[in-house]
């Protein structure tokens, strides 16, 4: 079973031979070349689906750095398959609609690159057992998110979201990071199987609520929860079928997946609760609110996007009560409410997917996405109508379509959820149905402005008479998805038995999953039915006034907004930063080196003089051999004339001839290495000044009169360095270690001791510092090529 | 740059730069037994292409060196890293060096070794990133 691995990398694999490709011009769309990876991965997941439903897992693993404990170890459970199933089949409907969204002047190579990247890291995700490997995925999503949402990073826009997008997400990614570690503190183990084992240790460690209170903030920056969702609205700037895949099917729902997968820790705890619960209501409600106002389609998608991942969120944090030791008996009632999110968490994947790609077909067919220039498309595109019709009444809830159903379910157990008395504050819980409720007349009222707001009416704005369709292949993923809204209306329970329960179960390990029942269509005349009713009459009350309810959003004024705090923020941060670096980057190398000898002198030396540490001439040491003292006194020398001489010629002159003679004093300690070593680099940092010689300034004009400080420094760092020689050598704490690399030739086969440490007993090193070496020289390539002209603007916009 | 008379430097450079490439050639290969290696080679390279430089002028180096020296670098850094996944092929820990030897009549033991793949990674990121540090500076008048 390794291959569960294999299709985390495939993705990955696939990025790779696209970029080696990179030089040949492709004849056809590349896309279809892409298109063939989530094929074969859906189907690949498909094939698990009836093993999974009998309730089978499975389990591999594979050594990464083992002296970490680190493994990559994928477990492939009912939930696992559930969000694999929606990245790759999702996955597959998004590509085919941008082969023809994207046209063949875009950088389509690095589109797709991201794209894999992104699709491989979320399987990696949902498919990991380990946490550290959860993490390291969970931030590569983060970073192809930003990639892609900087994909026209030509605009200002995109720039602006795809950096809020980032430091929102790594910064909850990161609290999480720090949230596992502490898991595996107390645990002692990274595995997640493992962890849920040790639930009971868990609760009662003292580390419980830092825990519970990280982990949710990486779950709530990443699934937009309130206050965290501001980045959403902004990753609007990536292309449309980004959108559609990434920040409403797939990434958004990260933060979902984490908070069911750590259900069976966390699960009956109240703070869990409340904190899941209610971020999710807030969300849920303020959201929608949002959403009414919005004049641009993406972004009133978005604000709903947001608005039902709060939903989503809600039912989690309901479902998590039926780990709540005073409530065993009745725990079908709960456990229907993480049926219901799951439920509505394909829903949402199908009409919400379905609702982007029309927006993105009416954008690229008339060029805007504004709300007040489009009217009366409906006599134009009379199938997109269509399948916005189907998606947005889905969206608000009404039958016949899958919307309907998991919004009857997530009535039901808001209304459950008032039944228990177990809450200390049974007031708020009572809020809850009625916040659910008002939150859905919104959601109603925005789903009916998409679609009749565009479609109805006079044509108007930039809708003419050559408004057409778009190309076939582009509707093709739209009807595929609003056919599948009717679909599972029609047949729910076959969703049910394969995909929803068996993920269900592995939410709740102790419980039968044929005790959830069926998904029914009518329940008769009950609370719930007369909430959807009253959801109809209100919204459409409000939706026929909507002009005048709309002056509730002056209320809020920007100033107010999450937003502008969030701007403000990120502004004066960045003010302060840069006070705090010109205070001490002046641009004179001279105070450079006054801060690093400085340092070296009061740390160092301090930590030296405080600890007592011993040191003395001459009595461990080998006799100092008469060579030695020359060159000893030559270098003492030439470094006192180098600040006297009166050109800077002569002066890099001796200082090169200082390296020199340090070269000598390694021979004499015979190692022929560093002396070689010594000379070449002193050979060559040489010559590179004396081709940048020329650039100097005169040495008259540069040359800063004396002064005692500078000379007390340079006093001092050679007195300390020659000290901590001298204890160095009088002071072994242990055994020296170069016996053991004496051995290079038996075990490297390689006479050369340094060599050996280089490339083999300490390759790591090595292979890093030639990283860190190739790095700086593009670093310096780049000061020096790209750095602003003299006069020249600012390089943005 | 100063327009003084350079027949000498442009005379001896000529004949110079060719030892100086056999010298870093010679260092790279005897790192294994004897003090050169990777670093070493690389930098006695570079630094014959410095020679050449505070010889001639730019347009000469890049006429007689048509090469992107940043792609030589980022190469180096890249064989570097792959010779370390090489081992994971093989089911060894990432970087684990391998050796062959065997024993050829009239010239006695032969070594190969995955070190001198990885060596030749770090000779051709410094090389690279040397000589590009370089050029970008000299470039920029």
């Amino acid at each position: 079973m390794l291959s569960i691995l294999l299709a985390i990398f495939l993705p990955f694999l696939a990025a790779l031979l696209i970029i080696l490709s990179s030089t040949y011009q492709f004849r056809h769309h590349i896309g279809w070349a892409v298109l063939i990876v989530p094929i074969l991965l859906f189907i690949y997941f498909m094939r698990r689906l009836f093993d999974v439903a009998d309730g089978e897992t499975f389990y591999t693993t594979t050594n990464w750095i083992p002296s970490f404990s680190i493994h990559l170890s994928t477990y492939l459970d009912g939930l696992s398959l559930l969000f694999s199933l929606l990245i790759t089949g999702i996955g597959t409907l998004v590509i085919l609609y941008s082969i023809y969204y994207m046209t063949k002047d875009e950088q389509l190579k690095h589109f797709y690159v991201y794209l894999l990247l992104f699709m491989g890291s979320m399987l990696g995700v949902v498919l990991s057992d380990h946490v550290i490997v959860l993490y390291v995925f969970w931030e590569l999503t983060s970073i192809s998110s930003f990639l892609l949402i900087a994909f026209w990073y030509q605009r200002k826009g995109s720039r602006y979201g795809a950096q809020k997008s980032l430091i929102i997400t790594v910064f909850g990614g990161f609290s999480m990071f720090i949230g596992f570690l502490m898991l595996h503190y107390v645990t002692g183990t990274f595995s997640i199987r493992e962890m849920l084992l040790q639930a009971d240790v868990i609760k009662n460690h003292d580390l419980f609520i830092p825990i519970i209170l990280l982990l949710l903030l990486g779950a709530f920056t990443k699934s937009v929860q309130f206050p965290f969702h501001i980045w959403l609205p902004d990753a609007m700037e990536a292309p449309t079928p980004i959108s559609a895949y990434l920040h409403s099917a797939t990434m958004v729902k990260a933060g979902i997946y984490l908070v069911a997968r750590f259900t069976p820790i966390f699960g009956g705890d109240m703070l869990w609760f409340w904190l899941v619960a209610s971020a999710g209501m807030v969300t849920l409600f303020w959201a929608a609110f949002n959403a009414i106002r919005q004049t641009d389609l993406k972004a009133l998608l978005a604000y709903s996007t947001v608005s039902q991942l709060g939903l989503i969120m809600s039912l989690f944090g309901v479902g998590s009560l039926a780990y709540h030791p005073d409530i065993q008996l009745s725990t079908v009632l709960l456990t229907q409410a993480t049926f219901a999110a799951l439920f509505h968490l394909v829903n949402h994947s199908t009409f919400k997917g379905a609702l982007f790609m029309i927006v993105g077909i009416i954008d690229f067919q008339i060029g805007t996405r504004d709300l007040r220039r489009l009217s009366g498309l409906i006599y134009f595109m009379p199938i997109s109508f269509t399948i916005a019709l189907i998606g947005s009444f889905s969206m608000a809830g009404l039958p016949p379509f899958n919307g309907f159903l998991s919004k009857e379910m997530f009535f039901t157990a808001m209304l459950k959820l008032t039944q228990f008395d177990i809450f200390s504050v049974q007031a708020v819980i009572n809020l809850f149905p009625v916040v659910a409720w008002i939150a859905s007349v919104f959601t109603f009222i925005y789903s009916m402005t998409l679609v009749f707001e565009t479609f109805l009416g006079e044509k108007k704005g930039k809708v003419t008479d050559e408004t057409r369709e778009p190309p076939f292949g582009m509707l093709i993923s739209p009807i595929i998805l609003a056919s599948l809204v009717i679909i599972i209306f029609i047949f729910p329970n076959t969703l049910a038995n394969y995909v929803l329960k068996p993920a269900v179960g592995s939410v709740y390990p102790f419980v039968d999953t044929n005790e959830l029942g069926k998904i029914e269509h009518w329940h008769g005349f009950t609370a719930e039915f007369w909430m959807t009713v009253g959801i109809i009459v209100v919204g459409t009350i409000l939706f026929l006034y909507r002009n005048q309810f709309k002056k509730a959003f002056l209320f809020f004024p920007y100033e107010l907004s999450i937003d502008n705090v969030y701007n403000h923020a990120l502004a004066y941060s960045e003010k302060l930063a840069k006070k705090m670096t010109n205070l001490y980057m002046t641009g004179y190398l001279r105070h450079y080196f006054s801060y690093i000898f400085l340092f070296i002198i009061i740390v160092i030396g301090g930590a030296f003089f405080a600890l007592h540490i011993p040191f003395s001439i001459g009595e461990n040491d080998q006799a100092i051999s008469t060579f030695q003292w020359i060159i000893a006194v030559m270098i003492a020398v030439t470094a006192v004339t180098v600040p006297m001489v009166g050109s800077r010629l002569s002066a890099v002159l001796l200082t090169g001839f200082i390296g020199y003679l340090m070269a000598m004093n390694f021979v004499l300690f015979r190692a022929p290495d560093l002396a070689l070593t010594q000379l070449i680099v002193e050979t060559v940092s040489t010559s590179l000044f004396l081709l940048a010689f020329y650039f100097l300034p005169k040495w008259d004009i540069e040359r800063a009169p004396f002064k005692w400080r500078n000379l007390l420094i340079a006093v001092s760092v050679g007195f300390v360095f020659t000290v901590i020689a001298l204890a160095v050598n009088n002071n072994r704490l242990f055994e020296s270690i170069s016996s053991y690399y004496e051995k290079a030739d038996e075990l490297a086969g390689a006479k050369n001791i340094v060599n050996t440490i280089l490339g083999d007993f300490r390759a790591f090193d090595t292979m890093l510092e030639a990283i860190v070496l190739f790095i700086a020289g593009i670093g310096i390539y780049a000061l020096t090529k790209y750095k602003k002209a003299k006069g020249a603007g600012n390089v943005e916009d | 740059m100063l327009k003084i008379n350079e027949v000498i430097l442009q005379t001896v450079t000529k004949v110079v730069v060719f030892i100086i490439l056999t010298l870093a050639i010679y260092l790279f290969f005897s790192g294994h037994n004897a003090p050169g290696g990777g670093f070493i080679g690389g930098l006695v390279l570079a630094s014959s292409f410095v020679l050449m430089l505070l010889a001639y002028d730019m347009e000469t180096i890049r006429k007689g060196l048509p090469l992107d020296f940043k792609l030589v670098g980022a190469s180096g850094a890249l064989i570097v890293v792959l010779t370390g996944l090489g081992a994971i092929v093989f089911g060894e820990p990432f970087l684990k060096q391998a050796i062959f030897s065997f024993s050829l009549p009239l010239y006695g033991r032969v070594e190969f070794s995955t070190v001198t793949l990885f060596e030749a990674g770090v000779a051709l990121a410094v090389v690279g990133v040397v000589v590009t540090i370089i050029l970008s500076i000299a470039e920029d008048v």
